[in-house]
């Protein structure tokens, strides 16, 4: 560290180097607060080609580093590495090329996913839509491959991405995709999107951006309880509705989103539905009466429809709140990302109710029904003695039930860190080894972002030609596999 | 010699026990595609050819639908499923695969995503690598791997549903996917607009494409000096939704129509983009180049079909020695730089001629082949048919 220091300060300047300790804890964490590591030094380079003398230095001195964009995640993927070096891209924010006519963007990484959607307005938008989108970074949904609200019906970050330029971890530069779709060879481009900064650096990134829908209708609709809303989930998507978003909450995150946002939601109410249309304005009113129809017919007990964009961002707002308002029910809680195939959502709640009597915790449930996407969280207060890891219990027992449904561990957060754990829940050894292929192919040495996603360290053999020690094997942090 | 199995551990077996070059067989619809493949021991070998593979594996026996989940919109398909017979039973559910890819007749799923060929539903829903959320491979060591899961939303561990898609049997063999499905429209309608310009045509996709119009295929297509954009609707509204497409292709000059019972006018843009004996060509490139890409393609006596909101066209040549194919290949892409632009359907003469795979980005090359090294170390699946030599 001592010489890569220097180095560094030589290639961003001194203003942009990080070595003070109380600064250097301003990065200890990322958006997930239980993890925290003090890096060894901070580097905040001005362009593609700082990142990459920046990445080259790091690979000259053996040192693995950490990319990181707004630092909003929610599994701890940017948790920074003891001893080494943490690379912040917030100064790579600038918006490189608009061309409407072909439907792409070209950003840097630093770039907010709102400032996309801005870039682009009123006629385009970028559908990738996470509840932090005023402040993550473009880098970060393509490390974790963001969903949101809409992507039920519009898709993924990955959906969205056509080009990308990255800074291999020995620090040479590599254009994949391009503006163009289906450019010859691996789609190394999907491989890459929601690698969660183990594979390499992306320092520019083509964007497809779409059309601004026509039409949009929202309305919110309460229900005694979250069976019932489930069940009108089923009826619409049966009936061949794809809803641009369609959320649920129930009552204990209506509680905390309603004293947080004052929306109107009714405090009383076992569930809220949020469903927005959107699309052709004669579609979008054929079915929206249909779903209308199917909420009155399941019982709803009130039907708020948004008439003006006023009221339709008072329906988000709580929405989007409620992760946030938690704290008016529990000092602490941990959020799950578990998805479970949508027709379990009844078992699965019911589970997820006993475990939360059994361990007598409280559990909000706030989901994206639509793709049965869960976010349990597990409410708990850190002050009293053992309920912390009570709640941590139970939010594994939480994962496990919706794993043995038959769904994910993680349907937009990442494994970073804090899932890495539940990995052999979903993937076997020859699954995890299958991964680490991969990895080898773009970092044999280990260095992009090591100690995440897998559950267990593990270096690359050399293909071909003779084994060399790691300096991480020769310290007795990794074993090879 | 050709290898039957009927499960994958059986697959997996075959490919460990092989010895030498693999190659994958499905429906078999598109098996000459990618780079010249010669039979062991022929007499005349193209330059930088590579030698057929002894051993042929087929999986006419992973033909089973393992899952339809219709209340969840997902299945689970053996590779070897016929995509004919899967889109059938998601019928019967009043759901589709949105993948609709020219069909010869017996392609399989398998072969589908290894080739990550599509058709006119992809300006809507997306490709293979957007609809495949699930995928298990065996490798040339005989490793059964599985990624991604069944939930149509998963960001646990990488994604080589993707890697797999596309690579052409050169990483392992597909054994199984899951995919997401869709609601089958209840009826569709297309609003069609002919003109005898191609700059013209181009012009008028191109607002239909910015327009907001919730389309399910937007498409070009020219040939013999006439063409046509059409742009398809799905859903309770679709005859009116081609209404309103009709008047905005009519304010970009064009005089269009509304079809109702369209389905032979998109059959025909999926056939354009296959020919039995002469040469096909896809090009990628931007939606503000589809007016170039079509005059070069008249210019070269070509045919073709394009996806606008995608920016890629598929050009045939037909009656052709294999030379002045080749030659129109090159002139093709000399034109058309730096749009890349891949030979499909080609006799192997043709492919002797000319490599089918431009030249990906040196740095990207690089990395693909440590792909491959890392995947099929002993290079024993399908090699040398992918690009540069892969």
């Amino acid at each position: 560290m001592e010489r890569l220091v220097p180095r560094l300060r030589e290639i961003v300047g001194d203003e942009h180097v990080i070595t003070h300790d109380h600064q250097l804890r301003t990065y200890e964490s990322d958006g997930l607060l239980q993890y925290a590591v003090t890096p060894g030094v901070v580097v905040l380079p001005g362009s593609a080609e700082e990142v990459r003398r920046v990445v080259a230095a790091c690979h000259a001195s053996d040192t693995p580093f950490v990319a990181r964009g707004a630092g909003s995640g929610l599994s701890g993927g940017a948790l920074p590495v003891e001893d080494g070096v943490l690379i912040a891209l917030s100064r790579l924010r600038r918006v490189l090329e608009v061309d409407l006519d072909n439907q792409r963007v070209l950003v840097e990484p630093g770039v907010t996913n709102i400032a996309v959607s801005q870039a682009v307005a009123p006629t385009h938008f970028f559908p990738p839509d996470p509840s932090s989108q005023i402040v993550c970074t473009i880098g970060g949904n393509v490390a974790e491959n963001s969903g949101g609200a809409h992507c039920f019906k519009y898709g993924f970050t990955t959906n969205y991405v056509t080009g990308l330029e990255l800074v291999m971890p020995d620090g040479e530069l590599v254009e994949l995709g391009g503006k163009e779709c289906d450019v010859p060879g691996y789609d190394l481009l999907g491989a890459f999107v929601g690698s969660e900064g183990t594979l390499a650096v992306a320092t520019k990134i083509w964007l497809r951006v779409i059309p601004k829908p026509e039409s949009v209708r929202t309305l919110v609709a309460f229900f005694g309880t979250t069976e019932q809303a489930g069940e009108v989930v089923s009826e619409i998507v049966a009936g061949g509705i794809v809803p641009g978003a369609i959320e649920m909450m129930d009552n204990l995150s209506i509680r905390a989103a309603e004293g947080a946002t004052n929306a109107g939601y009714p405090q009383d109410a076992g569930a809220a539905l949020v469903v927005e249309l959107d699309g052709s304005e004669a579609e979008c009113e054929a079915r929206f009466d249909q779903v209308m129809e199917i909420c009155e017919r399941a019982g709803a007990d009130s039907i708020r429809v948004a008439k003006e964009e006023v009221e339709r961002e008072l329906i988000w707002k709580a929405r989007k709140a409620a992760f946030a308002a938690m704290g008016r029910i529990a000092p602490n809680y941990y959020v799950q990302d578990s998805v479970i195939p949508r027709t379990r959502l009844p078992e699965v709640l019911r589970q997820i109710d006993e475990l939360a009597r059994e361990y007598e915790l409280q559990v909000a449930n706030v989901f994206h029904a639509g793709d049965g996407n869960l976010h349990p969280l597990v409410c708990y207060d850190g002050r009293k003695d053992g309920e912390p890891e009570r709640a941590e219990e139970l939010a594994g027992l939480i994962v496990k039930v919706c794993v043995d449904a038959g769904g994910s561990i993680t349907g937009e957060h990442g494994v970073g860190v804090d899932k890495k754990a539940y990995m052999p829940q979903m993937f076997g050894e020859p699954d995890l080894a299958t991964f680490q292929r991969l990895r080898c192919a773009f970092d044999p040495d280990g260095l992009a972002n090591p100690g995440k996603v897998m559950p267990t360290p593990r270096l690359c053999g050399e293909v071909p030609g003779p084994y060399r020690r790691h300096p991480l094997e020769a310290a007795g942090l990794a074993e090879r596999f | 010699l050709s290898v039957a199995v009927s499960s994958r551990d059986e697959l997996a077996k075959a490919l460990r026990n092989a010895g030498g070059p693999v190659r994958f067989r499905g429906g078999g619809t598109k098996i000459h595609w990618g780079a010249s493949v010669q039979p062991a021991g022929a007499s005349v070998q193209p330059a930088g050819a590579s030698v057929q593979p002894a051993t042929e594996i087929s999986t006419a026996g992973l033909d089973q639908i393992v899952e339809h989940n219709a209340g969840d919109l997902t299945a689970v398909l053996e590779a070897g499923v016929p995509l004919e017979r899967a889109q059938g039973a998601f019928a019967e559910a009043g759901q589709m695969l949105a993948l609709d890819p020219p069909d010869p007749g017996g392609a399989t799923i398998g072969g589908l995503v290894a080739t990550a060929d599509s058709g006119p539903l992809r300006s809507r829903y997306g490709g293979a690598r957007d609809l495949v959320v699930g995928i298990t491979v065996a490798l040339s060591d005989g490793t059964i791997a599985k990624a991604g899961g069944k939930v149509i939303k998963n960001v646990a561990g990488y994604d080589l549903a993707k890697l797999f898609t596309g690579s052409f049997g050169t990483l392992g063999a597909i054994l199984d996917v899951s995919v997401r499905l869709h609601p089958l429209p209840p009826a569709t309608a297309t609003a069609a607009a002919g003109s005898t310009d191609p700059e013209a045509l181009a012009r008028a996709a191109r607002e239909l494409s910015h327009a907001q119009l919730e389309h399910i295929g937007l498409d070009v297509r020219f040939g013999g000096g006439d063409g046509a954009v059409l742009i398809r609707f799905g859903g309770a509204a679709c005859v009116e939704q081609a209404e309103a497409a009709a008047k905005v292709a009519g304010r970009a000059g064009l005089h269009a129509s509304v079809v109702e019972d369209d389905g032979e006018v998109w059959r025909l843009q999926r056939e354009g983009q296959r020919s039995a004996n002469g040469t096909v060509v896809r090009v990628s490139s931007v939606q503000t180049e589809l007016g170039s890409v079509m005059t070069a393609a008249a210019r070269a006596g070509a045919r073709p079909v394009g996806r606008v909101p995608l920016g890629i066209c598929w050009l045939r040549l037909e009656d052709r020695t294999p030379e002045e194919a080749a030659r129109a290949v090159g002139q093709l892409r000399a034109e058309l730089a730096p749009s890349p632009c891949v030979v499909l359907d080609a006799t192997a003469e043709v492919r002797g001629l000319v490599d089918p795979w431009p030249h990906p980005h040196p740095g990207a090359l690089e990395l693909m082949r440590r792909v491959k090294q890392r995947f099929d170390p002993a290079g024993i699946c399908n090699p040398g048919v992918f690009v540069g030599g892969i």
